[in-house]
């Protein structure tokens, strides 16, 4: 099967080794990830006002060309999946943003929301299966207790997200499984790191990332993964006493799929 | 500066934002779910409350819009779908739609960077804090 694939700015620059290690597990799981042409930046941020389109068109620009090239558009950055299918949402539901947009871009025909955005962890599950990804673990994590961090994007607003329960999510403990590593539960996986803030106030950061890494501590985690390069930044550089390894989650995946070398 | 009055600018937050403060039944789970409670001066339930009575000025006047994280759990949680994320997001675009109103400056960034700062950083703040 073919997938569009858009990674988006940071996996291009600070978060290349979460694509690097995407890929080369992708296609050792016989997943063709095809990076879309020319994409432009999401903005990170989903813009929530009403009356927003120009933020909102390059998500759709990436959408329409996913549309022509088979249907399927999968996202790994939890801010561009976040962008992504929220907008993707909006162009299927709200007549007003749709015409402003189409209005704008004018594309060779209306784009209406046909694209289905996939997270790559949604690609696992639902596409491949997490009983397919186990068969294919070639380097079982055996004992290895990891912290899956959710944080907010992947999972909120779950009516629009669709992708877990918000409050009590599972894929990426299902994902840690299928890997033969041992998921730590705790309570702030899915509780805010501070995202933007960093650059506005670290302190707000902080206080939030230590009570996520104490909450991730104190159930016995070895590591924490992510698959946001913004949770991973708070999570990594603004840690205060409490410190922990924060890895990418697909850096596991390669590491169990026995690619990660020649990433 | 020229100051359009409390009832258009009431008008335009719900407008843009699309939410229906008068299905808030006042629980609070809003602001006891939000993560930058300690640091916004009005708190997300407030924020409803606040649009609902029109006092649109005090939220103006008040930093607290650039304190929210936009983690959406006062949206998550808020048993009537109330979204109070979005009145948060509207004030904010009230006082950044305004010329010389920037709360970031690109001129701001590079004293900013650091070594392992995210590009994603860098675009979010920018879309939050300016236009």
């Amino acid at each position: 099967m073919n997938y569009s694939y858009y990674p988006g700015c940071t996996l291009k620059t600070k978060a290349k080794e979460l694509d690097r290690y995407a890929r080369s597990s992708a296609e050792k799981l016989g997943l063709h990830l095809e990076e879309l042409e020319d994409w432009q930046c999401c903005g990170a941020v989903y813009p929530q006002a009403e009356d927003e389109i120009a933020t909102k068109l390059s998500a759709v620009r990436a959408l329409a060309q996913a549309k022509e090239k088979g249907g399927k558009l999968v996202t790994l950055c939890s801010a561009c999946h976040h962008v992504i299918k929220r907008v993707n949402l909006d162009m299927q539901n709200n007549e007003y943003i749709r015409t402003r947009v189409n209005n704008y871009i004018a594309p060779d025909a209306p784009y209406a929301g046909e694209t289905q955005v996939l997270h790559y962890l949604e690609l696992l599950r639902d596409e491949l299966g997490f009983e397919q990804l186990k068969k294919s673990v070639v380097n079982p994590l055996k004992g290895r207790k990891i912290a899956a961090y959710y944080g907010c994007m992947l999972l909120r607003p779950a009516e629009e997200m669709g992708m877990d329960d918000p409050e009590n999510p599972k894929i990426l403990e299902d994902f840690l499984r299928a890997l033969g590593a041992e998921p730590v539960l705790y309570p702030y996986r899915n509780e805010c790191c501070g995202g933007y803030i960093a650059l506005e106030d670290k302190g707000q950061a902080r206080q939030n990332v230590d009570k996520i890494l104490h909450s991730a501590s104190l159930a016995g985690a070895e590591a924490v993964i992510t698959a946001c390069p913004l949770c991973l930044y708070n999570l990594a550089q603004n840690a205060g006493k409490e410190r922990l390894p924060v890895l990418y989650f697909t850096e596991l995946l390669a590491e169990a799929l026995g690619v990660k070398e020649e990433a | 500066m020229l100051h359009e009055n409390e009832r258009d600018l009431r008008e335009t937050i719900l407008r843009i934002s699309a939410v229906d403060v008068r299905k808030c039944m006042k629980c609070g789970k809003c602001s006891g779910s939000c993560p930058a409670y300690e640091q916004m001066e009005y708190h997300p339930h407030q924020f409803v409350a606040m649009v609902d009575n029109g006092d649109i000025q005090a939220l103006l006047d008040s930093d607290a819009s650039f304190k929210c994280l936009t983690c959406y759990a006062c949206t998550e949680r808020c048993p009537r779908d109330v979204r109070p994320a979005r009145l948060v997001e509207a004030v904010r675009l009230l006082k950044i739609r305004k010329q010389g109103q920037n709360h970031l400056k690109p001129d701001a960034i590079p004293a900013k960077l650091e070594a392992e700062l995210p590009q994603q950083a860098i675009v979010a703040a920018l879309r939050k804090y300016s236009k």
